[in-house]
This record gives C-alpha cells, sequence and structure tokens, in this order.
C-alpha cells in the first residue's frame, strides 16, 4: 500500500522541480531579451 | 514515537499561475495594444515593439492576478469561475497576491526603462484602475460597475501608440473612447444569458438589479456613441477609405444585432440566440475594427 505523505512529499518534489524549470527559463528569456532591448537603444541612439 | 501529522503545503501547478493571468482576456487585449502600436505614425524598433506589447500583456496578467485575489469568494459562487486555481484550492490567496503585485510591478519598470515613462504611467493607471476602481470598488457595489470600468479594458491601445510616439494623439483617444462604450453592450449581453450565475454570486449586474427590459434599452443606447466613437475617425481625416468602409460596414452590423436585442421580449424557455449572438460578434467587432486601423495605415 503506498504511503500517503511519501506520495505528498513525491507531488511537493515534482511541482518544486517543474516551477523550478519554468523560472530558469523565464530568467533565461529576460536575459536574452535585456541583451536585444541593449543593442536596440545602442542602435537608435535612445538613452 | 509519533509521526508528524501537520500536512506538507503543495505549491501550486505553474500552469496556475498562468491561469491566474486569464490568458484568454489577453488576447484581446495583446491585440488592441498592438494595433494601437502599428497605427501610430512611427515606425518602432521591432524589439522594443515586442517590449512594448509584453510589457501590456504582463500588466493584463498582474491585473487578472488580483482580480482573482480578491474575488476568490465571489468566483467560488459563479458556475463560470469555481474552477479557478483560487477558489479550486489549488493556490492560496497569498501566492496570488504576490504574483499579481511583483507581475504589475515588473511590468511598469520595464516599460518606464525599455520604452518610455509615459507608456508605463498609463500602464501603471490602467492597472490601478482595473483592480482599485472597478474590481474593488465598484464591482459588488453598482450596476454601473462595467460601465466605469470598461475604461480599464480601453487603455491597451492608447498605451501602444504612447509605447511608440510618445504621446496621446485624436485617433488612440477615438479608439480608447470605442472600446470604453462597446463594453457595456458586450457585457450586458453576456449578462442577459448568465443572469442567474450573477444573481447567485450577488453581483449587481443591470439584469439582475434593473431587469431585462432597461438592461435591452441600455444596450441599445451606448451602441450609438458607440457606432459615432468608431466611425468619427474618417470623417475628421485621422484614417483612410480602408478603416472607413470597415468600420462603417462592423458597426452597422453591429448596430443591426444591438438593435435585435434591444426590441425584442424574452419568451418563457427563450435560448437568448440573439444575445448570444451580439456577445459573440462584439469580440469580432473589435478585432476587424483595430484589424482595419492598422491595414489602414499601412495600406492607404
Amino acid at each position: 500500500m503506498n504511503d500517503p505523505r511519501r506520495d505528498e512529499e513525491d507531488l511537493i518534489r515534482a511541482r518544486q522541480r517543474s516551477r523550478a524549470r519554468v523560472t530558469a527559463l523565464l530568467l533565461a528569456a529576460l536575459v536574452v531579451l535585456f541583451f536585444l532591448i541593449s543593442i536596440a537603444k545602442i542602435r537608435s541612439g535612445t538613452p | 514515537m509519533t509521526t508528524m501529522t501537520r500536512p506538507l503545503p503543495v505549491p501550486a501547478d505553474w500552469r496556475d499561475f498562468l491561469a491566474l493571468t486569464k490568458p484568454g482576456v489577453m488576447r484581446l487585449v495583446v491585440f488592441t495594444g498592438l494595433c494601437g502600436l502599428l497605427a501610430a505614425p512611427v515606425t518602432m524598433d521591432p524589439i522594443l515593439g515586442f517590449t512594448a506589447i509584453l510589457c501590456i500583456a504582463l500588466a493584463a496578467g498582474a491585473a487578472g492576478a488580483l482580480n482573482q485575489w480578491y474575488e476568490s469568494d465571489l468566483d467560488a459562487k459563479m458556475k463560470r469561475t469555481r474552477g479557478r486555481p483560487l477558489p479550486a484550492g489549488r493556490m492560496d490567496r497569498q501566492s496570488a497576491l504576490h504574483f499579481g503585485v511583483g507581475l504589475g510591478v515588473f511590468a511598469v519598470i520595464l516599460m518606464g526603462l525599455a520604452i518610455n515613462l509615459l507608456a508605463a504611467a498609463i500602464l501603471a493607471v490602467s492597472i490601478l484602475f482595473y483592480v482599485l476602481i472597478y474590481t474593488v470598488w465598484l464591482k459588488r457595489r453598482t450596476p454601473q460597475n462595467i460601465v466605469i470600468g470598461g475604461a480599464a479594458g480601453a487603455f491597451p491601445p492608447l498605451i501602444g501608440w504612447a509605447a511608440a510616439t510618445d504621446h496621446v494623439a485624436a485617433l488612440p483617444l477615438f479608439m480608447f473612447a470605442l472600446i470604453f462604450l462597446w463594453t457595456p453592450p458586450h457585457f450586458w449581453a453576456l449578462a442577459m444569458f448568465v443572469k442567474s450565475d450573477y444573481a447567485n454570486a450577488g453581483v449587481p449586474m443591470l439584469p439582475v438589479v434593473a431587469g431585462e427590459r432597461v438592461t435591452r434599452t441600455q444596450i441599445g443606447l451606448y451602441t450609438v456613441p458607440m457606432a459615432v466613437a468608431a466611425i468619427a475617425p474618417w470623417p475628421l481625416g485621422l484614417t483612410h477609405a480602408i478603416y472607413g468602409v470597415v468600420a462603417t460596414a462592423a458597426t452597422a452590423f453591429f448596430a443591426l444585432l444591438a438593435f435585435r436585442v434591444a426590441t425584442r421580449r424574452t419568451q418563457p424557455e427563450d435560448r437568448m440566440r440573439p444575445e448570444k449572438r451580439l456577445f459573440a460578434f462584439s469580440i469580432a467587432y473589435l478585432f476587424v475594427i483595430f484589424g482595419a486601423l492598422v491595414v489602414d495605415r499601412f495600406a492607404a
């Protein structure tokens, strides 16, 4: 028989892993976006 | 030795955070914001244009999250909304509040730093208007909730234009007026066929408080100034004939559907087909009008 507490811990770890993965992806996307914004601003000569 | 029985908090899934941003509503917000940006008489760097639209989308998501944070009790009472993350118990209210505030502040700061301060200021006003004026103040108090609250949804084309030009002009103000005046017929058509849901939740929507006769009349009345706001940019020389012809035809069809709703009476076992048709077309109507605005700018 499954231990319900163990199941809950597994669920928590799985949620934490998937949230960490999504956060990492979003942060990487933001790094790329900020880099591109900087390039666009340099190119257009705006502050 | 005793076993610890305190339940562990299960963190919400990232998909629930996404659901908190109301992606369905965001589509129209992003589209009208993009059209406001593209209709402006300047060409924006694509990266900066993308950033401006991203900020509008994030701000809309933040406003949606804060709306759901404040209204979780109301959402639990309505069939249409009881599956949302908070009333369904998949997320705690504090997470929703932190997410909404964080997203909103980030969107405004990014708009201010990457685009311009005017666009950031209007963006901040639009979030605060939706959350404080509509959600907190008006929605549970008056049947005029969506009339005044409609202004919150009218900001995106203004923000898009301000992002591209750093100023506000007559054309985006007409677009603001159009969405503002479109909101009452759009939402009251919906409220006519989900009336019992609103009544059960205690939301004083016009059909619940004033009855269907008054609501039908108000739908008809609001359509008149809406039509003026939609068509006026053409004779005023703010757009060309492409927009003028499309806006006139689409508005005439909208007015026909609204006239049908305004002049009929609810029958026993009424399936509310004209109201459903008006509601469905009202969404397509905004896509058509704003799409025509952009085509007019580039083709004429």
